[in-house]
């Protein structure tokens, strides 16, 4: 079940990596220098510029951010929601992004995907 | 069948109508295209207008605290609550409160205060299980999910597949093989914790609906103590087959929801929109749409308010839920397919709810029991003979 997880390799976060985003919809993890997860998004249906304006805004609340990774995908609701779900199976908790957002809303359970 | 409206009927119908256009509607602007959920702070105001309305847990029965109101009523209601961007799956994102699973109001006095009531308060979430990896149109043979009396317990192994909401649930009605030599009558229900041992949701399956999404499941010796067992031992299969009958006619009223509005959203498209100098809706082409369009709607809505009725009336409606299920389900899809046809290229677009009606209704042609069941069911109803 590794499928599950986002495991393309982190891109640097700069400039000229954002601008080379395209501008679909899809999901996307937003790191440290450590390589520790500080937020997981969405681009949506009202994102201006699809993953490239959404990358963008998430990544200027994280001072600390430094790298990025992402994945097309028109489901990216579910996506979204099976990566919550999966960060929680694995560190017990929600990336600090997410944690304060997500309120009272449950999260999914999904069982120690990939053991 | 008289469908004349009561004074009643429509003063209620005009109430849910204003609730959505001027509560629910105007929250979709702001809300992503896809999405099936109300920041907290909004969903607790509108519940409270809800429960002010008295229209709070509508599908709740009234000895339980429901209002009592008719099917035929609340069926009318849903045409109304579906007209909004996410009213297929998540009419007015559920602020008229659930019913909860309706096996539960058939479980014994000690179920009820440990899953009904706490459904009831919005405490706990349950799912339905009955699809397996091997089928869910026939259950009585595709269930090989297992479950094996161990003293007073019973240990429970197998799959499930296509199971909305279990990733976020507290327990769920699971059904499961106890014999296997007496087919349909070999099945026994029971209410599994997500917090037994052994339970597991093991993936998301990812579909068109990007929105309350489904699960696959797994049972790997789940111990369930006998009292969790739901009404009796080998005879789940009446207990399943039963809500797949009551629920095809609020499932057909949703799907008619939908497609009023992208019919309304049509007209007035086609009223505005100038080609070659004239507008839209004078172009026979167009007008033949929306006349198909008007058809499809009537007839989905007549035979839904049948299968109501007849519900209502406490006589057979095996018949005319299959029959609502399919006409609706089918002419909806063919209703906002057309309206996305007339709206050109802003049809395409999750700038309006079209695209995203179009994907949903693809799947209300399979949920449910996909509607080659339903002609199955008609079928053997009106020919005779059993199932080949």
């Amino acid at each position: 079940m590794s499928g599950v997880r986002l495991t393309k390799p982190w891109l640097d976060l700069d400039d000229a990596a954002i601008a080379a985003l395209p501008g679909q919809l899809g999901v996307f993890e937003i790191g440290d220098e450590d390589g520790s997860t500080l937020e997981l998004g969405f681009a949506g249906g009202r994102s201006r510029f699809g993953l490239r304006s959404a990358i963008a805004e998430v990544a200027a609340k994280h001072e600390g951010a430094t790298c990025f990774r992402y994945e097309v995908t028109m489901q990216y609701w579910s996506r979204f929601e099976e990566l919550l779900a999966v960060y929680l199976a694995d560190h017990g908790e929600l990336p600090a992004g997410n944690a304060e957002s997500r309120g009272d809303r449950r999260v999914g359970r999904i069982s120690a995907p990939g053991g | 069948m008289d469908f004349e409206l009561s004074i009643e009927q429509r003063l209620i119908l005009e109430t849910v109508r204003r609730f959505v256009r001027e509560e629910i509607v105007p929250l979709e602007t702001d809300l992503d295209p896809d999405a099936s959920e109300l920041p907290p702070h909004h969903r607790e105001r509108l519940v409270a207008m809800t429960r002010e309305l008295g229209f709070y847990g509508l599908d709740i029965p009234e000895e339980y605290g429901g209002p009592g109101i008719d099917l035929v009523t609340r069926t009318l209601m849903a045409f109304e609550m579906a007209q909004h961007r996410a009213g297929l799956y998540a009419p007015c994102y559920g602020v008229f409160g659930g019913a909860g699973l309706a096996q539960l109001y058939e479980a014994d006095d000690g179920q009820k205060e440990r899953y009904l009531y706490p459904v009831l308060r919005g405490e706990k979430r349950g799912f339905f299980a009955l699809t397996e990896p091997s089928g869910g149109s026939d259950p009585a043979r595709a269930i090989r999910t297992t479950a094996v009396r161990d003293g007073d317990d019973w240990i429970l192994d197998g799959e499930k597949t296509f199971i909305s909401g279990a990733d976020k649930a507290d327990f769920g009605i699971v059904f499961a093989r106890t014999d296997p030599e007496l087919g349909r009558k070999g099945i026994t229900c029971f209410l599994v914790d997500t917090d037994m041992p052994g339970f597991g949701v093991r993936r998301i399956v990812h579909t068109l609906r990007s929105t309350h999404y489904a699960a696959e499941l797994e049972f790997n010796r789940v111990r369930v103590p006998g009292r969790n067992v739901l009404g009796e031992v080998n005879q789940g299969f009446a207990i399943a087959n039963d809500r797949l009958s009551r629920n095809r006619i609020p499932y057909a009223a949703g799907c008619i929801g939908v497609a009023l509005k992208a019919q309304e959203m049509a007209i007035a498209y086609a009223k505005t929109r100038k080609t070659f100098g004239d507008y839209l809706s004078t172009r026979q082409a167009v007008q033949w749409m929306i006349v198909d369009n008007e058809i499809d709607l009537r007839t989905s809505r007549a035979v839904t308010l049948e299968a109501a009725a007849r519900a209502d009336a406490g006589k057979p409606f095996r018949t005319e839920a299959a029959i609502c299920k399919l006409v609706a389900s089918e002419g909806a899809s063919r209703v906002v397919d057309r309206a996305m046809q007339i709206h050109g290229g802003y049809g395409m677009t999750k700038d309006l709810p079209l695209e995203r009606w179009y994907r949903e209704l693809r799947i209300r042609r399979v949920g449910e029991g996909p509607n080659e069941i339903q002609r199955l069911i008609v079928a053997r109803d009106v020919i005779g003979g059993s199932f080949h």
